[in-house]
């Protein structure tokens, strides 16, 4: 009855291709971006920035990173662990190295030395296919840690080898270190999340976005139609490794602060952000963030539920929660393959018809 | 010389052990082309039940006073993995039918975090000392006479790698199951259309990569206890499994050679140059170098695409 577009009429083909095409979709996205923006903010405290706000805005953005890789251009990736770890430690060197460099710059310099890394890594991409190429990112992921935690240049040789971000300020604002506000680094990440969320369904509708789905649907066939293999498959990688090279200094900088390698970048952090995409909708960019959302989230609150409501032990409901989630992910896949933003799909076709479906 | 010798020899004896785990998962990909990433977590569940029925501190004990022998402890553990892979079929798999490879892959695991869980819960997730009478300590025999140093454990641990590639062997090639198995890991509709039951298959492959796991469990388990990193040797499987290819056998015990040898040669020799602890993604290293060259492995079937 609302969400209908029937006498919506698109007289240009601008209209015809934007990114909303439905009036109600549009106010629909708007209101929610003003209340991100305007309303929470005020609202927001300690706990809402930190355990749940921020931490879905970090891990949407590593996932919007390997949505590209995976979902758009079929090349399973292990190494999302590993890569965020660039990220964080260039933006560490940088900012240390550079204090008066706009911490901006530092976001988008640690995202370009994180997209070198990954094309570098992803060379064997050229070669090797499938679940070989899923186990070989995997030397990516043990080797980057091995190497910040044995390298003492990168974390500038502190005693305890863990490395702790300064206090930067942006715009005036104090964004990273003990004192900054908790609505300060929330809006700054929902900031650089929409930019790059929004960048990221423009690259993937245009003609290297194309190029990347068509790699991903039969390469040998894109070659045929005059797609060359290596500059997909590279600026794929370079791509996706520059938004989790962002999301992993975001990661370190305004949510941790504090971050040793072999405990906040192993290889858990890749199967983490791997289920994001899936149970969020490969191939989607709306998927990366239900997907963040829901993996954040259903830990949280399934860990709330039983200690808080029904005085399960914090180490037995530990368990249990991991038993839950494993058998959530299973019954997800089971229902939805194709993912969460499938399932929304789903929800608005049935919504046009509602109440009168036929 | 000698130490050379040493090396080399704890590195065949290491490749054996992952060896071990990644035959369970060359098993099921052969059979189902499905990678099953809970291999590492089934070596632990089947350690943990097994210690439960044999151990003095088990629950078996506590609720029928008496501990069963290891070898009925055993077979109990073989039943409970058949169960698990009946469940799977039953709940899982059966669901997942014609999905994308990926998609299976993340269903096992969910089915690891599950069985982790489950695990936990059931048997505790404190260390446990596994001890089924399996001899320990150095070879006094090689100690005395030739001055090497080698485990016990890890010879017995060759012998039952090399019996169980031949009983496996036996079993896909002579018998009627084995010959179903083949067929149905070469093409699963052809299978169905001579009457064979996919479904029938798939339990069994998966309680025979449980038999393994069990194995694998033993063996692990009575070189360092069983405890939580026993999933994670699951990853040490992986660059095994690369190495020498999904679908084959023999594959998965050479490659366990090379990466064991290679792993431990690098660390002792190279090691100290880089700042050591370079063991967690050698073997990564290794198996994709040779993968540039042969990017279906070693013995993998080679990949052939059309369009």
């Amino acid at each position: 009855m609302f969400y209908r577009e029937a006498g919506q009429f698109k007289t240009s083909y601008k209209a015809d291709q934007a990114i909303f095409t439905i009036t109600q979709d549009k106010f629909f996205v708007g209101a929610f971006l003003i209340i991100a923006f305007g309303v929470v903010p005020f609202f927001i405290d300690d706990y809402w920035a930190n355990a749940i706000l921020i931490h879905v805005l970090v891990y949407a953005l590593a996932g919007l990173g390997l949505n590209i890789l995976t979902g758009y251009c079929g090349q399973v990736s292990l190494g999302t662990g590993g890569f965020m770890a660039v990220g964080a430690y260039a933006s560490y060197k940088l900012t240390t190295s550079f204090p008066e460099l706009n911490f901006i710059i530092v976001l988008l310099l640690s995202g370009g030395v994180t997209a070198c890394v990954g094309m570098f890594f992803g060379l064997p991409s050229l070669r090797i296919k499938g679940f070989y190429l899923a186990v070989a990112t995997l030397a990516a992921q043990f080797f980057l840690v091995w190497l910040f935690n044995k390298v003492g240049w990168f974390f500038n040789y502190s005693p305890t080898g863990m490395i702790v971000s300064p206090p930067r300020e942006v715009f005036g604002f104090l964004i990273t270190g003990p004192e900054a506000s908790p609505a300060v680094r929330y809006l700054f990440c929902l900031s650089v999340v929409t930019v790059f969320a929004l960048a990221a369904k423009n690259i993937v509708r245009g003609r290297i976005g194309r190029s990347w789905m068509a790699i991903r649907d039969m390469d040998i066939a894109a070659e045929l139609i005059g797609i060359r293999p290596l500059e997909a498959k590279l600026s794929a990688f370079a791509v996706s490794s520059f938004y989790v090279g962002v999301a992993g200094a975001l990661y370190f900088n305004v949510w941790l602060g504090t971050a040793e390698p072999t405990e906040a970048f192993d290889i858990f952090q890749s199967f983490f952000v791997l289920f994001i995409v899936i149970i969020g909708g490969l191939g989607s960019i709306l998927g990366s963030f239900l997907g963040a959302a829901f993996m954040v989230l259903v830990p949280i609150t399934l860990k709330t539920i039983m200690v808080d409501g029904m005085g399960f032990a914090v180490g037995a409901a530990k368990h249990v929660e991991v038993m839950l989630l494993g058998s959530l992910i299973i019954f997800f896949l089971i229902v939805e393959p194709h993912g969460l933003a499938r399932l929304w799909q789903i929800l608005k076709e049935k919504l046009r018809r509602w109440p009168f479906p036929y | 010389m000698l130490f050379f010798l040493e090396t080399v020899i704890s590195g065949l004896m290491a490749g054996v052990m992952y060896s071990l785990v990644a035959l369970g998962f060359v098993l099921i990909f052969k059979a189902s082309g499905i990678f099953n990433f809970a291999q590492g977590v089934f070596a632990l569940f089947a350690g943990l039940a097994l210690y439960d029925f044999i151990a003095e501190d088990g629950w078996f004990y506590d609720l029928f006073g008496f501990a069963l022998p290891v070898w009925l402890g055993i077979i109990a553990t073989m039943g409970v993995m058949v169960i698990v892979a009946w469940l799977v079929e039953r709940l899982v798999l059966r669901h997942l039918v014609n999905q994308e490879p990926i998609i299976l892959f993340m269903s096992t695991i969910g089915l690891a975090y599950f069985l982790e869980g489950v695990g936990d819960i059931l048997f505790g997730s404190d260390v446990k000392p596994l001890d089924i009478g399996l001899p320990q300590g150095a070879s006094d025999y090689l100690l005395d006479n030739y001055n090497l140093y080698v485990e016990k454990l890890e010879v017995v641990a060759a012998v039952v790698a090399a019996v169980l590639v031949i009983v496996l062997a036996i079993f896909f090639q002579k018998t009627r199951i084995g010959r179903a198995l083949r067929a149905v890991a070469d093409d699963h509709q052809a299978a169905l259309s001579v009457g064979i039951s996919l479904r029938t298959i798939w339990v069994i492959v998966w309680s025979v990569s449980g038999f393994v796991a069990l194995v694998a469990g033993i063996m692990w388990g009575s070189k360092s206890g069983i405890q939580f990193s026993l999933s994670l040797i699951a990853l040490k499987a992986l660059p095994v499994l690369i190495l020498g290819g999904f679908t084959s056998v023999p594959g998965a015990i050479i490659g366990g050679l090379i990466i064991g040898v290679g792993e431990k040669v690098a660390e002792v020799y190279a090691g100290p140059f880089v700042g050591g602890a370079i063991e967690n993604w050698f073997a990564y290293m290794l198996a994709l170098v040779f993968l540039l060259i042969r990017p279906q492995g070693l013995f993998g079937e080679k990949i052939i695409e059309r369009v």
